[in-house]
């Protein structure tokens, strides 16, 4: 019995601790933005899809440092990820603060380019791309330096098919001479393989059953990243102006506090994070184009359990809900409950996973029934949002 | 005011004779609608003089994008290539093949509106295509409908047998059956059951159960992971109760959940000496895309492995290399579906005709064709003996092949193990048979 | 005084003739001169694509009108189509049991299905358990004030429950597959030319008819109240209504349009499958009535067309393109053309037509159909 609720609490909060490394991000940039990011499980693809560029680069490198892979498959996905963030950030959703639901969208059609390029990028794609950046953007900024404005409008009209046109050209070209060396996917719709190093393999013993390594390892570097999150706002300048901001904008903005920079930053940050996580699910699970798609409602399910603000919310929302999908879809709860005959057939007929599923969002639904606004509300007069 | 009057007057009266034309129009036009929609669908196929000319267009329906392009891909690609070989080598009845390739995108209904597409709009002489139960139950009402002819090259869990689809990868007794007797010879009698949550894991458990339980074995537990779910853990915590002291795991698992059961089962702890597992949706692509590392040693069930050691299959695997890349693999359905283009052009070469497609079909039967799998023979119930090996994976991520049949075996699409099928055959070259009539 | 009021009333008794001419006339063209000029295939492709179009009409409803983003009308259209196919499939069975469940060792009929031996119960089906099932929910979620990208999230939720609970019964709904394989429905073989043509007939009726629906809803005081409560649900509350009875309303509305464009397209694609509860598709129809315009029925329309012949067009040429494809238009239509097309056309396209231009102290009144109505009176009062 005791090894059973030790055996339970510990899967419970395994699941739990992906959930929360998978929803973190998330609840950086939703609670303290108010950005809803349904890219941020492409971004955790992105992650996972550097661990695995990481990995093949350092097993060229032979057996000792293959071991430590990734330490440095960690860094990468995180400034991976957060470059790209930024680049999200910066290029479509500042446009959009303020429009929770257009930024739904907008990140919604994020996510589709992403999980396509992944799938089709190939040299001719990067450089056709490059090419096309360099001269539109080359070009872009001629323009706005010039003093004549004359045929502004006219001159970006025929900029942006003239480089489309170039830059199409080119690939053609370079398809059409190097044949399949540029033009073979670099991962394709395939999964990819991503290993973990032998240390990672395996398990810890423990009486009847054992504590799988790569559990306890997701669970530590969940610890460390909401202790490093939690620095980083409560202690670090930075952190400060953060929370400033989602206090209240205009003011921050008032007493001289760069907006923009904090918003740019707390969403790179956010994304950095989902790039931490992509790494980490990378030995759970498969890394393929759908790996994010499989991780953004339940992730999102968290945070608004949690409550938005909140990161002691969060934590809690994912381990609760880790935990009760664990009962539930293991029919633990359906043993516990064996002398009550018709419980225990209640909960055998949900002890499947995907009927657990259905449970935890009907307890999800219950629950949001007594508190609205989640674990740990945010107080004050500017819920109405 | 009187501007006014005037337009509303205006608008009054042309509307008015808008519509009277429109009735007019429509009566005349009455008749050329029913008859040309009575053509259609009495034959689809006589009017279809596809590709005109000196080509035949074939189509091939599958999903390139969405969840299921990551193993359908490879099998447009072994498609493609089998297509370019007839063509290099002079084509079908001295015509080139011209293959449309149209995307399922993992949808359904997509498949169905594709299927629709290929056959009354490109007016292709046979599809090729589909790999999910689910895909291909859309698409074959829309098959016996126009009376065509789908080939379907992925193993399935049996229990249909359509005049209108020629199935070239395994029937259940040809893979599922007997890799769960050699289990029971080999590996013990206690089961566990994982799949994923649709047809052909539900279906293929149906009957491992029956046949477990026939030949004295027990099916101690069975779970489902919906498509594309990686949470593992309440599953691994089952089979650890179902089966304390080791026991055989039966995997139907499909796509991305393999990758995180046979992650999180080597974690766990349950190795594949004391809980060998079998699985029948895991071939070559699948094994490198997991990482040969976590499944070093568990063992497959299939017809065809890259490692089979036939002349037909080195020519085979050097030809795809050479077209598609030296780092890619060839598996059991890129094969089943590189068989089906050659099956389906020495149907045509022996009927004389690609259009007419009655006689195609009747061409097909007893067509043999030394594969790279082996010699394999298209049976009258439209699908075809092969022969069925299990192996085990190496750290290399090829299989070893552990077990084989001596010869072919006759493919079942009807199961014997479920007592809804039981005693009943198909016979498609026999008209008083059909496609479910009750041996004797 | 009563000149003008009488004249304004006349101007909208005209606009009205008017607008229902050209609604009658449209639907003509596509009874009678679309089916001549398309072939098979095609017809049925447009059959499917207005069907659509009503879903996408509930759609604008709630969102164009009320402000609620649902990504989960799969859910509803889905279900629309499982109550026709159901029936169906049980007078397929002839008094049997449908052929999958014997398949599947299922030995008698569940209780649920009974009732859809009755084609009335079933037609009343698709409409009110989408219904019931979009009031009861709403209600659950706007009962506690949970709005904006709260309710998205949840409905968003609400799928992949519904997905995994119709993917997982296969001696239900037959799983993963769905209902497929129609043959007769009312002893009319369901795959003839004509019985198809009379389901394209119906959808294109039942599309005028949402549209009334919608016309009606949304140009009264009802109406008013809905954009009321998109644009500032707090006032609303603050002058004495309850916006809780009317979202949960207009809701359920919504819901059974979905039901209604689920049953139609089911008929007309000849299957129902849990596919169409994929997060996907969801939110796929937001971006139909996004892209035609949110807030105009028209676009909700013109969009879902659109779009979809887009996607069939893209799809057939480049396979790999359609998703960059779709992932670039909800961007544009987020940065670029946040009125869609129809309220782009409304608010630069005709102006600069006409070669003057206003200027616009708060766009988003501007294409307030209200406010157009008034600007159109002071109008043809000035000119007289």
């Amino acid at each position: 019995m005791l090894i059973g609720l030790f055996d339970g609490l510990f899967n419970g909060i395994s699941i739990g601790a992906v959930l929360l490394i998978a929803a973190l991000g998330l609840a950086i940039v939703f609670g303290l933005m108010g950005v809803i990011n349904l890219a941020h499980g492409e971004l955790m693809m992105l992650g996972a899809y550097t661990t695995f560029v990481v990995q093949n680069a350092f097993r060229q490198f032979g057996e000792p440092f293959f071991e430590i892979y990734i330490f440095f498959a960690l860094i990468a996905a995180f400034f991976v990820t957060a470059g790209v963030g930024l680049i999200l950030e910066r290029g479509v959703i500042r446009y959009l603060y303020g429009r929770p639901l257009e930024t739904l969208l907008a990140t919604w059609g994020v996510s589709l380019i992403l999980q396509q390029f992944v799938r089709s990028v190939n040299w001719v794609l990067v450089i056709g791309l490059a090419v096309f950046c360099v001269l539109f953007f080359g070009g872009l900024w001629i323009l706005n330096h010039r003093q004549n404005r004359a045929f502004h409008k006219w001159a970006i009209a025929a900029l942006l098919p003239l480089s489309l046109g170039i830059a199409i050209a080119v690939g053609r070209f370079l398809a059409d001479t190097y044949q399949l060396a540029v033009t073979r996917p670099w991962f394709g719709a395939q999964n990819v393989d991503v290993s973990a190093p032998t240390w990672l393999r395996g398990g810890l013993p423990l009486g009847n059953f054992q504590l799988p390594y790569a559990r306890l390892f997701i669970i530590a570097l969940t610890i460390v990243c909401v202790a490093g999150l939690y620095y980083f706002l409560q202690r670090s300048p930075w952190g400060l102006r953060i929370r400033a901001v989602t206090q209240n904008r205009s003011m921050s903005s008032c007493l001289g506090i760069p907006t923009q920079k904090v918003d740019a930053l707390t969403f790179a940050l956010g994304s950095g994070l989902a790039g931490v996580a992509g790494c980490a699910i990378s030995y759970l699970g498969s890394v393929g184009p759908n790996t994010g798609q499989n991780y953004i409602v339940d992730t999102f399910m968290v945070v608004v359990v949690g409550g938005v603000g909140k990161l002691v919310g969060t934590i809690v929302a994912a381990l609760a809900i880790g935990t009760v999908n664990y009962l539930v879809g293991s029919g633990t709860l359906a043993i516990l409950f064996t002398p009550i005959q018709p419980l225990a057939d209640f909960f055998t007929f949900f002890a499947t996973t995907s009927m657990a599923k259905v449970m935890v969002f009907a307890l999800i639904i219950a629950f949001l029934q007594v508190r609205p606004g989640g674990i740990f509300p945010q107080k004050g007069r500017t819920v109405d949002a | 005011m009187i501007k006014k009057f005037n337009r509303r007057k205006f608008l009054v009266y042309g509307s008015a004779t808008f519509g009277t034309s429109l009735l007019l129009k429509a009566c005349a036009n009455d008749e050329t609608t029913t008859t040309t929609s009575a053509t259609n669908a009495s034959s689809p196929t006589a009017t279809g003089a596809s590709g005109g000319g000196d080509t035949i267009r074939v189509g091939i329906l599958h999903s390139l994008s969405g969840t299921m392009a990551i193993s359908e891909q490879s099998v447009v690609d072994a498609e493609q290539l089998a297509i370019e070989e007839i063509n290099n080598a002079g084509g079908v009845l001295g015509k080139r093949i011209e293959a449309i390739v149209e995307d399922g995108a993992s949808n359904w209904d997509t498949f169905r509106e594709k299927a629709t597409k290929l056959i009354d709009q490109d007016r292709v002489v046979a599809v090729f295509g589909c790999w999910t139960s689910a895909s291909r139950k859309n698409v074959l009402p829309v098959f016996e409908q126009k009376d065509h002819m789908l080939w379907y090259p992925v193993q399935y869990e049996g229990q249909e047998c359509s005049r209108n689809i020629f199935y070239t990868g395994a029937a259940p007794n040809q893979q599922i059956e007997p890799s769960v007797d050699w289990l029971l010879q080999n590996k013990g009698t206690d089961f566990f059951l994982v799949g994923s949550d649709y047809v052909f894991p539900r279906t293929a458990n149906t009957i491992i159960k029956a046949q477990v339980a026939e030949k004295g074995g027990r099916v101690l537990g069975e779970d489902y992971l919906p498509l594309g779910n990686t949470e593992v853990t309440p599953i691994i915590t089952k089979i650890r109760q179902a089966l304390p002291n080791g026991g055989v795991i039966y995997n139907t698992l499909n796509g991305d959940s393999n990758v995180a059961f046979f992650k999180q089962l080597q974690g766990a702890g349950l190795t594949p000496d004391r809980y060998p597992s079998m699985s029948v949706s895991i071939a070559e692509e699948e094994v490198r895309a997991i990482g040969a590392d976590y499944l070093e040693g568990h063992y497959a069930a299939w017809n065809y492995f890259q490692t089979v050691e036939t002349p037909e299959n080195q020519r085979f695997v050097q030809a795809f290399r050479q077209k598609y890349g030296q780092d890619r693999v060839t598996n059991d359905p890129m094969e089943a579906a590189y068989i089906a283009v050659y099956l389906w052009k020495q149907a045509v070469e022996k009927a004389g005709t690609a259009e007419d497609l009655a006689k195609v079909r009747a061409a097909a039967y007893g067509q043999t064709l030394n594969a790279p799998e082996g010699t394999v023979t298209m049976q009258p119930n439209h699908h075809i003996s092969k022969v069925v090996r299990i192996g085990q994976v190496r750290n290399d991520g090829m299989f070893e092949i552990v077990n084989s049949t001596d010869s072919a075996v006759e493919p079942i699409p009807w199961n014997q193990f479920v007592k809804e099928t039981k005693g009943y055959a198909c016979d498609w070259s026999d008209p008083n048979k059909g496609g479910r009539f009750k041996a004797a | 005084m009563d000149a003008v009021s009488r004249i304004g009333a006349r101007g909208k008794r005209q606009a009205f003739w008017i607008e229902a001419a050209i609604v009658g006339a449209i639907a003509l063209f596509l009874i009678i001169v679309m089916p001549v000029v398309l072939s098979n295939f095609r017809l049925n492709l447009l059959g499917r694509f207005l069907s659509l179009a009503i879903v996408a009409l509930g759609i604008d409803l709630i969102w164009g009108y009320t402000g609620l983003l649902s990504l989960g009308h799969g859910i509803f259209f889905a279900l629309g189509g499982y109550a026709i196919s159901m029936h169906i499939k049980l007078e397929d069975a002839d008094g049997g049991l449908p052929d999958f469940m014997s398949l599947y060792g299922g030995t008698e009929l569940p209780w649920f299905w009974e009732p859809f031996y009755s084609f009335p119960f079933a037609t009343f089906a698709v409409v009110t358990i989408p219904a019931l099932l979009a009031g009861v929910l709403g209600y659950l979620v706007f009962r506690n004030r949970i709005k904006g990208v709260y309710f998205s999230i949840l409905t968003q939720a609400a799928t992949i429950v519904f997905f995994n609970f119709f993917n997982g019964q296969q001696k239900l709904f037959n799983g993963t597959n769905g209902l497929t394989n129609f043959q007769t429905l009312l002893g009319a073989s369901v795959n003839t030319q004509s019985t198809q043509f009379v389901f394209y007939s119906l959808t294109i009726i039942l599309l005028v008819g949402a549209y009334a629906l919608c016309r009606w809803l949304t140009s009264g005081r009802f109406g008013r109240l809905l954009m009321a409560i998109r644009d500032d649900e707090s006032r609303v509350r603050f002058s004495g209504y309850n916006p809780t009875e009317f979202k949960v309303l207009v809701f359920a509305v919504s819901g059974a349009l979905a039901g209604i464009a689920g049953a139609m397209y089911t008929l007309q694609s000849g299957s129902v499958s849990p596919r169409l509860m994929d997060v996907a598709f969801s939110i796929e129809m937001v971006i139909w009535v996004a892209i035609g315009g949110r807030g105009t029925l028209v676009g909700a329309i013109l969009g879902a067309l659109l779009v979809n012949y887009a996607r069939s067009f893209l799809s057939e040429q480049f396979a790999e393109i359609w998703l960059f494809f779709q992932g670039a238009l909800f961007l544009i239509v987020v940065t670029v053309l946040p009125d869609g097309i129809v309220g782009w056309l409304k608010s630069q396209g005709i102006q600069s037509l006409r070669g003057r231009k206003q200027a616009f102290t708060y766009p988003s009144l501007e294409e307030d159909p209200e406010i157009q109505q008034e600007r159109q009176e002071l109008e043809t009062k000035s000119s007289e």
